[in-house]
């Protein structure tokens, strides 16, 4: 099959040449930058959901709820659910799926679970492309589940247009909601599992880290949801939430501002990760490999091994 | 469990996934899910689905995660019934280059009968991890020339 006609056939809704895709991107397959360049200026459109929070927060059963949600105003949901990988192995066990089996036979929810191998921002490397490629073939809400975080993995701000942040009761004190990282990165604050002892507390605490923000004027405010997604409860103002930041977002610039900030950092990335290859190639694995050898066995150190291998 | 460790090699080459899923009524997922865990250890990705799962959430699964194998323990004997359904909705879905592989209490007597359908193999009781991740990564390279 060529890349047009899977392409074409994946735009029409075709779930075996969607997958085919996602796997050539994700795998950075020889095809992926052709599959880029052709589906990177459609992509855009989407309403790009981030949800994440703390492993066992009710991220993934969330979700399975809010595609039921979106299934009953959009025409096509898609879902990129991210697990870790074994440091050890590059193994992984995605198992985000096991709460999602309600849409598995809808044929407008198309899930793919990814393995974060070894990337530490809470996603995939290729997250994003993979979110901007089923964003092109026409899925209206990506919804994207990152690996469960503690609190300083933030890469699906760059990812999502809103970033859901779920918690649950019981965490930890108000000194845990006022501390700098994730919580810094949540255009909407869901307390999860709101009926369990304890929920009233977690969102006061939120609150609180909220009023001390001190927002510039004409900030966003993130807004306190409670839900408790094995019933539903709270879902459809979870919804409302998640619209009134994208509407915000749109209206005040703030979108377009997070927008570039994302590109800025993905370009810069790719050039310095074609820079390393190039520089691998002029200075030689071997001397690359001798110097790191040195730097271990701090005959050098770091700087001066950067200082050795780039004066020639 | 002696399963011999691949080291993670980004981009090199892509892990092998691995659809781990029981279907039918059979809510037993202990095999299962040691089955999962060894692959994982032996460096596969496993899309793991849970219990109670349909041959048509199976095969919808197995397509949507572009998955190389799809391993189905059944321990109800119904699996005469569920093997060969799975089978013909790959064929169905053209997942005709996805191995489908099975395990459970399955009698010998069965296993021809599931092979013509169209299961590639079956590991009885007794079989240990090492032989599946040792089928595994020998027969899906070569069913993967796509």
């Amino acid at each position: 099959m060529t890349l047009e006609a899977r392409l074409a056939a994946a735009r029409a809704g075709d779930a075996r040449a969607t997958a085919r895709l996602l796997t050539i991107v994700e795998n950075d397959e020889p095809e992926a930058a052709a599959i880029l360049r052709a589906t990177y200026p459609q992509a855009g459109r989407a309403l790009v959901v981030g949800v994440t929070g703390p492993p066992g927060g009710g991220k993934s059963t969330l979700v399975s709820r809010l595609v039921t949600a979106y299934r009953t105003r959009q025409a096509r949901v898609a879902v990129v659910a991210v697990d870790p990988s074994s440091p050890f192995t590059g193994g992984a066990i995605l198992g985000d799926r096991i709460r999602m089996r309600d849409q598995f036979l809808d044929e407008g929810v198309f899930i793919r679970s990814m393995a974060s191998r070894g990337a530490s921002g809470g996603l995939a490397r290729a997250s994003g492309r993979v979110v901007g490629v089923l964003d092109a073939l026409g899925h209206e809400v990506v919804l994207v589940e990152t690996v469960g975080v503690g609190q300083e993995e933030v890469e699906v701000m760059r990812v999502a247009g809103t970033v859901c942040l779920v918690t649950v009761p019981g965490l930890g004190d108000d000194i845990q909601a006022i501390k700098a990282g994730v919580l810094e990165i949540a255009d909407v604050l869901v307390v999860n599992k709101a009926d369990k002892p304890g929920a009233d507390e977690a969102a006061r605490d939120l609150q609180m880290m909220l009023t001390l923000a001190r927002p510039r004027a004409g900030a966003w405010r993130p807004p306190i949801v409670r839900t408790t997604a094995t019933s539903g409860e709270g879902v459809a103002e979870l919804v409302e939430a998640v619209a009134a930041h994208a509407a915000w977002s749109a209206e005040s610039g703030d979108g377009l501002r997070r927008r570039r900030e994302a590109a800025r950092v993905e370009v810069e990335t790719l050039l310095r990760e074609a820079l390393l290859r190039r520089l691998e190639g002029r200075v030689g694995r071997e001397r690359l490999g001798d110097a790191v050898a040195r730097v271990a066995e701090r005959q050098i150190d770091p700087f001066a091994a950067v200082e050795e291998l780039l004066g020639g | 469990m002696a399963v011999e460790h691949e080291p993670a090699r980004a981009g090199l080459k892509r892990p092998i996934r691995v659809v781990v899923a029981k279907a039918g009524l059979d809510g037993h997922d202990r095999g299962a899910k040691v089955v999962a865990r060894a692959l994982r250890d032996a460096g596969m990705e496993v899309i793991y689905t849970g219990v109670h799962q349909t041959p048509e959430q199976v095969v919808a699964t197995a397509l949507q995660e572009d998955a190389d194998a799809i391993g189905v323990s059944l321990l109800s004997g119904a699996h005469n019934h569920l093997f060969p359904r799975i089978a013909a909705l790959m064929r169905e879905k053209g997942l005709g280059d996805v191995l489908l592989f099975g395990g459970g209490i399955i009698p010998e007597a069965d296993v021809p009968g599931l092979t013509a359908a169209g299961v590639a193999r079956i590991f009885p009781p007794g079989s240990s991890l090492d032989e599946i991740v040792t089928y595994l990564r020998a027969a899906v390279p070569a069913t993967r020339a796509r």
